[in-house]
């Protein structure tokens, strides 16, 4: 960013600044970034600053399923017409949103904000797996369903929650996983195209 | 690297990290290019073709483009998805910490396909066998000789006798084993017991079948498991990730294949 600095008024390079420590954000995008807000208006300005405060000071994290909330516990942990005794544990937050666009769920939710990577030193001591074990103290809850990634991390983090649940005695299942919709068989990979005949499911008249 | 635009090589993923939306970028292991950070577009789409082609630990044939800062993936095809890796955390544990430690010891684009090779085989040999953390010791001795780090464990590193047959020291920072008259001054010397010695020393000259056929004790494994690792520590100036999460797995439970 020096280059920016030197030729720059100093607010406009602490902005470009800011915007280049975001996720994907690389040094000429943190430029087009801060000039596009030089030229807002300056009510979309503040309505955008004062988001970014808001956000800050009112969302947390639901103190039960560990989602991000407004009110804690969260509207989904609070709703009565919520199957009590499911829990569906997911690695993010946006993995709630897809599964509530499916409508197929009416269940509570986990969320573990990650994954486990070895690799990168990610291990269950960074995720919420301890809070999923304290819900599960209630009797409430009789099945826990993973719904991690399926790739290599989700599929470790999987391995390694059932490890901890099963003897808890709490039913553990795994979201099937096989060839997606819109998908073609021909270029399937291996392990997809062997759970998908794993899972396959007898055709209803 | 190829002239053509397009070039094709066989790879092994040994890492990934998100990028953008929806990309990746992957760290590959080829016999000819080496190890490359490649750029692989729209991978995290369930409707994404390439993805489960590309997952970590997987041998593919991979078509290439090259690009900018970055090649990028054109085409691919599972060559070998070690399914049994996959379903037993022992096992894949071990298999991210073999992929882990080429990535921290094979610098960028130097090709070397005795390395692939022995990565190829390891992710074999964890796949079949029970004795997964002889198959990392073993592996973990050759890639210390073949990235010329080789330990030295038949004379004393320092008086340059032969060792007696007794117990000695380990002593990383002096490149392999020290007899106890020579531990004076030695930064940090580990005691070495004849038997990890001797097993030290079939890890470093025997074939994988005659460390295969070796019977060894969990206590002994663990030691010689520790005098390896500190000495990689010592050699990479930092500590393989992956190995606290295999030490965290034996502490908290038994090896039995879990189905999920």
């Amino acid at each position: 960013m020096n280059e920016t600095t030197s030729a720059t008024a100093a607010p406009l390079a602490r902005l470009i600044d800011e915007f280049h420590k975001l996720p994907g954000i690389g040094p000429k995008s943190a430029q087009r970034l801060a000039y596009y807000l030089l030229r807002m208006p300056p009510a979309e300005a503040q309505a955008l600053a004062a988001s970014i405060l808001e956000v800050k000071e009112r969302v947390t994290l639901c103190s039960i399923c560990q989602n991000v909330t407004e009110v804690d516990p969260c509207r989904v942990c609070t709703d009565d017409r919520r199957e009590r005794s499911i829990i569906c544990v997911v690695e993010e937050p946006l993995d709630i949103l897809a599964l509530e666009r499916s409508q197929s769920y009416r269940g509570l939710y986990h969320v573990l904000h990650g994954a486990i990577s070895p690799m990168d030193g990610i291990g269950p001591e960074d995720l919420k797996v301890s809070e999923l074990l304290q819900r599960l103290r209630s009797d409430e809850v009789t099945e826990i369903i993973l719904a991690t990634n399926p790739n290599l991390e989700g599929e470790a983090t999987a391995m390694y929650l059932t490890r901890l649940l099963k003897p808890l005695g709490v039913k553990v299942t795994r979201l099937a996983r096989g060839l997606p919709v819109g998908g073609d068989l021909e270029y399937a990979d291996d392990v997809t195209l062997a759970r998908a005949m794993e899972g396959r499911q007898e055709m209803s008249g | 690297m190829p002239s053509n635009r397009l070039y094709k090589t066989e790879a092994i993923v040994l890492h990934q990290r998100r990028f953008a939306d929806a990309d990746r970028f992957l760290t590959i292991y080829s016999p000819t290019y080496g190890k490359l950070d490649v750029k692989a577009r729209g991978v995290r789409r369930t409707t994404s073709r390439m993805s489960g082609h590309l997952q970590p630990l997987t041998r593919c044939m991979l078509q290439l483009a090259q690009g900018h800062s970055a090649d990028v993936i054109a085409g691919c095809e599972t060559m070998e998805s070690f399914p049994r890796l996959r379903e037993d955390l022992d096992r894949l544990s071990r298999a991210m910490y073999a992929a882990e430690l080429i990535d921290r010891f094979i610098p960028e684009r130097v090709p070397g396909y005795v390395t692939y090779r022995l990565l190829l085989d390891t992710l074999r040999r964890l796949e079949e066998s029970d004795q997964t953390d002889m198959v990392l010791r073993c592996m973990e001795m050759r890639l210390l000789d073949q990235s010329g780090f080789r330990p030295q464990i038949d004379l004393c590193v320092g008086c340059a006798a032969a060792l007696p047959p007794e117990q000695n020291f380990f002593a990383p920072q002096s490149g392999g084993v020290i007899c106890r008259a020579c531990t004076t001054g030695v930064a940090g010397p580990r005691v070495l017991s004849l038997n990890a010695l001797k097993v030290l020393r079939l890890l470093q000259r025997g074939s994988y079948n005659d460390v295969a056929r070796l019977k060894v004790g969990d206590e002994l494994a663990i030691e010689i498991e520790r005098h390896l690792r500190s000495y990689i520590v010592c050699v990479l100036e930092r500590d393989v990730n992956a190995a606290g999460f295999i030490e965290r797995l034996r502490r908290e439970g038994s090896r039995r294949p879990i189905e999920v």
